[in-house]
């Protein structure tokens, strides 16, 4: 088990390593370095001015040095600087930060307490109709773009309530209700989707579990359903389900990133994408970073979930 | 439940000699009828999307002076803020996300797939790092992926296509590497090495035919994430530019300002991508419950 861990480290280490050379070089291609940006309001460029700005912000540099100051600077948690707002990056995240962490936790319980009691339903009722229009809800929810249901939401709370959403971000700490009022609907638009994936795994490892002989033993020994389903069937089923919790967990950033645009609210995600409206490329190489360390972590931290979830797991060899 | 079922005995129908294409066709349609209707749903997009020239009533790209129309005889979806035929674009929006769609997971699908070939097949040192690789081309979401190699590759119908079609390698990969590990261990395949046949003859002659089931299931599963990564990349303003008609860039000049005052701006492109979508979904269920033995039943 210690080998597995340490070797899962590794991996981790390795594939962050590997990312971070990626979006350094992703970074450097993209058209106009930093120094026309900035030059590009003012319209007349001096050449000695420019040189000399360059010189300043390093990236004269050879680019074997600039990485290595790069994560020299990572590292040390400094989040560097932005252009934009010459500001340290990390005073504009951190107000920002709570708004994402709240959507991603709202949306994640959403998504859950949606998608595995649905699942289980559908489950034991396969192929009747209830199992046929949850099939079908779940689909929907894969197919519809998150942020196209947000613009429908919006429209729809317009029209019918006059609501517009708020501009400016309640803490739930100041007004509980104005916040959730703020968060529901965000929250369910991003988690929709992500309930549907668990809603259908939840439903497959439910439809084998309940093949099993242990199963059939509580049926015939005259157990009723509430006890076999919910507690013998969905307990071992819940493997796969939790993987894949996991895995969305990270993957619901995608989500975030377009939710926050449609709906207005000031988080990191929304952040990325006016960074890299305004080609503000040290936040972006640094935010993009931050998300590759939250789906490596969440990677990792099922990996050893699952080691530890089901004993028959050995890892001893790959 | 009879008897067979419960012992895993070949049924008739997995006895029988193969069928027609006629005869598979129609059996699959009897069976799953909702990949059926996900086929039909795609098929009749992909006809719009060939015929849009004569299905539109006007030019997509033309402004004219009647912005945001409510639909009706003249504009039968409406007009947008610069007074274009809004049914004729989502029309012709099918052409273009179709397009990317379908060009972005087939360039992405076999790159993976050549890529999982090789790493399933020659194994070691080849499959170490390849797998390495590929952790790293995962260890972003695919849509923050594709954002950043939008950004950093620039605004082109071309550089979208190749934004969506990375992270789709990865993805790829796997699957046809898993098969290319399982197929690799067959005796045809041990029989044609000892008869002399070369690798590459081997790989690609006698394993890579076999990689077809998962490789159509794939393609199908990958086509709806592409057409929502298009749909959103558009939407941020980093997709397909102007003057193509692509549906997410239609909804982001909805979401601006005009949400309210022309809601059909906001309904009709976004009914487009969910419709598109639901149909790979439908059909590429249906197909993976078909081609993937193991899935059977459930």
């Amino acid at each position: 088990m210690r080998g597995y861990i340490t070797k899962r480290l590794l991996i981790a280490v390795v594939t962050l390593f590997g990312m971070s050379i990626v979006i350094f070089v992703l970074m450097r291609l993209a058209p106009g370095n930093i120094t026309d940006i900035i030059f590009e309001s003012a319209g007349y460029v001096d050449q000695e001015d420019k040189k000399r700005l360059e010189v300043e912000l390093g990236i004269d540099r050879p680019l074997p040095v600039q990485y290595g100051a790069w994560m020299r600077e990572l590292l040390s948690g400094d989040l560097g600087k932005s252009y934009h707002y010459e500001l340290p990056a990390a005073d504009i995240i951190k107000p920002r930060l709570p708004v994402t962490l709240e959507l991603a936790f709202l949306a994640l319980a959403f998504s859950i307490l949606l998608g595995v009691p649905f699942g289980v339903i559908s489950a034991i009722r396969q192929d009747k109709p209830l199992d046929y229009v949850l099939r079908v809800v779940s689909l929907a929810g894969l197919s519809m773009p998150s942020f196209w249901l947000g613009m429908i939401v919006i429209l729809l709370l317009v029209r019918s309530f006059g609501w517009i959403p708020s501009v400016q971000y309640v803490s739930p700490f100041d007004d509980l209700r104005a916040n959730l009022a703020q968060f529901f609907f965000p929250a369910l638009a991003v988690g929709y989707r992500s309930s549907a994936l668990i809603m259908r795994i939840t439903r497959s490892a439910m439809l084998e579990v309940l093949r099993e002989d242990y199963i059939r033993t509580a049926w015939a020994k005259g157990q009723r359903e509430g006890p076999v389903v919910w507690r013998h069937a969905l307990k071992n089923a819940s493997l796969p389900v939790i993987t894949l919790i996991g895995i969305e967990f990270a993957f619901l950033i995608g989500g975030l990133i377009v939710t926050e645009t449609v709906f207005n609210l000031p988080g990191v995600a929304r952040y990325l994408i006016d960074a890299i409206q305004w080609r503000d490329y040290p936040i972006v190489q640094n935010l993009v970073m931050l998300i590759a360390v939250i789906v490596v972590l969440a990677n990792l931290t099922v990996d050893l979930l699952y080691a530890w979830l089901d004993p028959r797991i050995k890892y001893g060899r790959p | 439940m009879s008897i067979t079922r419960t012992l895993d005995l070949p049924t008739s129908t997995d006895l029988a000699p193969p069928a027609g294409a006629a005869t598979v066709l129609a059996r699959f349609v009897t069976r799953k009828p909702l990949g059926a209707a996900g086929g039909v749903l795609m098929l009749l997009l992909m006809l719009a999307a060939i015929f849009a020239d004569v299905l539109a009533t006007h030019d997509p790209v033309r402004t004219s002076m009647h912005p945001l129309v409510a639909p009706g005889a003249d504009y039968w979806l409406g007009t947008d803020n610069l007074g274009r035929d809004l049914y004729s674009r989502v029309v012709h929006g099918a052409r273009i996300s179709l397009a990317v769609g379908v060009a972005s997971t087939l360039m992405g699908a076999v790159l993976g797939g050549f890529i999982g070939l090789l790493s399933g097949y020659v194994g070691g040192k080849t499959d170490l790092i390849s797998q390495r690789v590929m952790d790293i081309m995962q260890a972003l979401p695919i849509l923050v992926l594709a954002l950043v190699l939008a950004a950093s590759l620039g605004p082109s119908l071309t550089n979208a296509v190749i934004a969506i079609s990375i992270p789709i390698i990865p993805r790829a990969g796997r699957v046809i590497r898993a098969s290319v590990l399982s197929i690799r261990e067959f005796v045809y395949i041990e029989a044609a090495r000892a008869l002399g046949v070369n690798h590459l003859r081997v790989a690609f002659r006698h394993i890579l035919p076999n990689t077809i089931g998962p490789f159509i299931v794939l393609i199908t599963a990958q086509l709806g994430g592409a057409i929502l990564v298009e749909a959103a990349l558009s939407f941020l303003g980093l997709g397909i530019p102007e003057p193509y008609p692509s549906w997410g860039r239609m909804l982001s000049i909805a979401a601006a300002e005009y949400a309210e005052k022309a809601p059909w701006l906001v309904i009709w492109p976004g009914l487009a991508i969910s419709l598109a979508v639901f149909g790979t979904n439908l059909l590429g269920d249906a197909l993976r419950d078909t081609l993937d033995p193991r899935l059977r039943g459930r």
